[in-house]
């Protein structure tokens, strides 16, 4: 992906904001951003941030590429939309987040380790395996994330949760088997498949 | 029973606040004939709420002294007070308009001596106070109020408080048995200067102006400061009646915001920067701004106030406000631009810079009329010979309010003369 990236620095070498708004998504909308700083003030978790969504946006105009593409902070997104409904000027600044954490991800700058950058992996590639979300895998691939041993720590902290979630019939310890999949499962992957073709190919459009 | 002498030529005026005052006086001044109707039971609508006016600090007593003596002065203006304009029909030089007065229960003979509103014992939220403060059951609205006559709240009649008030009035001016009458008569052409109102602040959930007592509105403080106020010129927090030490200002609370009034408001920037010269130099007084919009002239003032050791800035939208429990004072929360930096700001007083609204909502105009998306009048050949005047047009200050109704009267006295010349 550090093609890509080094492809990108060439096209819009003078304006990462012309960047953002090619190739994120809602991008087009940083620039209506105002300042007023409702959303960074409004966001249950904006003390978790290194830079909150007003700054961002700044940042974004003022041309700090490295610094957004790197910073964790839209990965902190948790998705309350609390920012849309305050934006006095509509922006979608949850989806802009998310837009840039998928950009960042994409040209290979997310930071190392972070969380919701490692859950968003496992989760794509624990889906894209049987085309649904198979709960115990993507639970067991989270407790080992970081090795084996961490990974029994963190199994024997939460087994009375998940012996409760089979009691409740909410978790079922045969899905370790293979589990089942979506009924036409080559379909979905071609799907997937036709519509990352797209996407890339959107992305060297632009290049 | 009310006549209204009116013809094609007559120039019908609806609304008699500032704007309103100046269509009609100066319509009336060049000779043509003015019918005036306010809803209110007295005429200068907002202004004579507010204490001083921007930028020169000056009040607006004066210029409503000015403006009721030129009225009082000229036959050609008749003023129909506690009425509304329910229908307007026809076209440009031809158009009946159908209004609705309400009783007053007080005749021309009152000569404002207050012996009634002495005798009455209920009382009233003061409207003219925003609610703030008590009124009798028969008042004058205001000090300075024109026509200077009393009224009778409608709520006292058939209770002994009315045959009190009757009982008292030495001049026979007190008539309970006045009616509610819809009079109809014709004009020519129409100003209509209806004015605004101020943003719900009950809206903005966030700032919880409907739950915490010490976040008012910028209005209300108006009224504060004013020594004829509820709270005689005090400047105090309404939990506890206490002296205000501290006050922060929020502006844009409801204009420029899709959740609320798209427009800027124009007027709050420079009505917060005016009412942080009210308290005493000493206190410390903060702004929370998006941008500080004070335009041409306005720039001197606003350098001058930011000049005060007492007054800052922060470059910040608030975010929300939580109530202290322990003391009432409202927590300020949010982010600021100049830093990013996240605080939790303690005051003893809120003032919310609400916005202006039109007061008249889009589907209750009785005449066809093309509004705009923030529900304003537009300057459109559909109107006819309807004409917009000052904040019925768009969020205006005073000044620009004056400037526009006499724009309106012009356009007025334009279709009243071409029916003049037609009609030979």
């Amino acid at each position: 992906m550090s093609d890509l990236n080094t492809a990108m620095i060439e096209k819009y070498r003078s304006s990462f904001l012309k960047e953002v708004e090619a190739n994120v998504e809602e991008g087009e909308w940083v620039k209506m951003c105002m300042q007023c700083g409702v959303c960074s003030g409004s966001c249950p978790l904006g003390k978790h941030w290194d830079h909150p969504p007003q700054e961002i946006f700044m940042m974004i105009r003022a041309n700090k590429r490295d610094e957004v593409l790197s910073t964790d902070s839209m990965w902190m997104c948790t998705s309350c939309y609390n920012c849309i409904a305050r934006c006095p000027r509509g922006l979608p600044i949850t989806h802009i987040m998310h837009g840039l954490a998928v950009y960042s991800k994409r040209l290979g700058l997310t930071q190392k380790k972070q969380p919701t950058a490692e859950f968003s992996q496992i989760f794509w590639d624990n889906l894209m395996k049987k085309g649904r979300v198979n709960e115990l895998k993507l639970g067991l691939s989270m407790y080992f994330k970081d090795g084996f041993g961490q990974g029994i720590k963190n199994a024997m902290a939460n087994q009375k949760l998940g012996q409760n979630m089979m009691k409740a019939k909410r978790m079922n310890a045969m899905e370790f088997f293979g589990g089942h999949s979506v009924k036409d499962l080559s379909g979905f992957q071609k799907m997937v498949k036709k519509a990352q073709e797209i996407e890339e190919g959107n992305l060297k459009d632009a290049k | 029973m009310t006549e209204v002498i009116a013809t094609n030529e007559t120039i019908l005026v609806v609304g008699g606040g500032i704007s309103g005052m100046t269509a009609a006086l100066e319509a009336a001044e060049t000779g043509k004939q003015v019918v005036l109707v306010e809803k209110r039971p007295y005429v200068g609508g907002r202004v004579t709420q507010l204490y001083k006016y921007f930028p020169k600090l000056c009040f607006p007593t004066c210029g409503l002294e000015i403006n009721q003596r030129r009225a009082k002065m000229n036959p050609n203006l008749n003023i129909i007070s506690m009425a509304e304009v329910t229908d307007i029909k026809g076209e440009a030089g031809n158009y009946t308009a159908t209004v609705k007065i309400s009783p007053r229960y007080v005749n021309e003979n009152c000569t404002a001596c207050g012996e009634c509103a002495k005798a009455v014992e209920t009382e009233f939220d003061d409207e003219f106070n925003y609610d703030m403060g008590k009124r009798k059951g028969a008042y004058l609205p205001h000090r300075m109020a024109h026509p200077q006559r009393y009224v009778l709240d409608p709520a006292i009649i058939g209770t002994d408080d009315a045959q009190k008030a009757k009982d008292a009035c030495k001049y026979n001016a007190i008539d309970l048995d006045m009616q509610e009458e819809i009079v109809e008569f014709k004009a020519g052409a129409v100003v209509w200067a209806t004015g605004w109102k101020p943003y719900d602040a009950n809206k903005i959930q966030p700032y919880g102006y409907d739950r915490i007592d010490n976040v008012i509105t910028s209005v209300e403080f108006e009224r504060m400061a004013d020594p004829n106020g509820p709270t005689g010129g005090k400047l105090v927090r309404p939990s506890d009646g206490k002296e205000v030490k501290s006050v922060a200002f929020i502006q844009c609370a409801g204009s420029r915001d899709k959740n609320h009034l798209l427009h800027c408001s124009r007027i709050c920037c420079m009505a917060s920067l005016k009412q942080a010269t009210y308290p005493a130099d000493d206190i410390p007084i903060t702004i929370y701004y998006i941008d500080i919009r004070a335009i041409d002239r306005f720039e001197d003032f606003y350098q001058k106030v930011k000049a005060k050791e007492n007054v800052s800035f922060i470059k910040s939208k608030v975010a929300s406000i939580v109530e202290n429990k322990e003391n009432g004072n409202p927590t300020l929360h949010g982010v600021d631009t100049e830093g990013y930096n996240r605080y939790a700001n303690e005051h003893d007083l809120v003032v919310l810079a609400v916005g202006m609204e039109p007061s008249v909502d889009k589907e209750s105009f009785p005449v066809e009329i093309v509004i705009n998306e923030e529900g304003f009048i537009e300057p459109a050949p559909e109107n006819g010979g309807v004409f917009a005047a000052g904040c019925s047009s768009d969020a205006l200050d005073v000044n620009r309010a004056v400037q526009h109704a006499t724009g309106a009267a012009m356009h007025a006295i334009q279709v009243v003369n071409r029916v003049a010349a037609t009609e030979g």
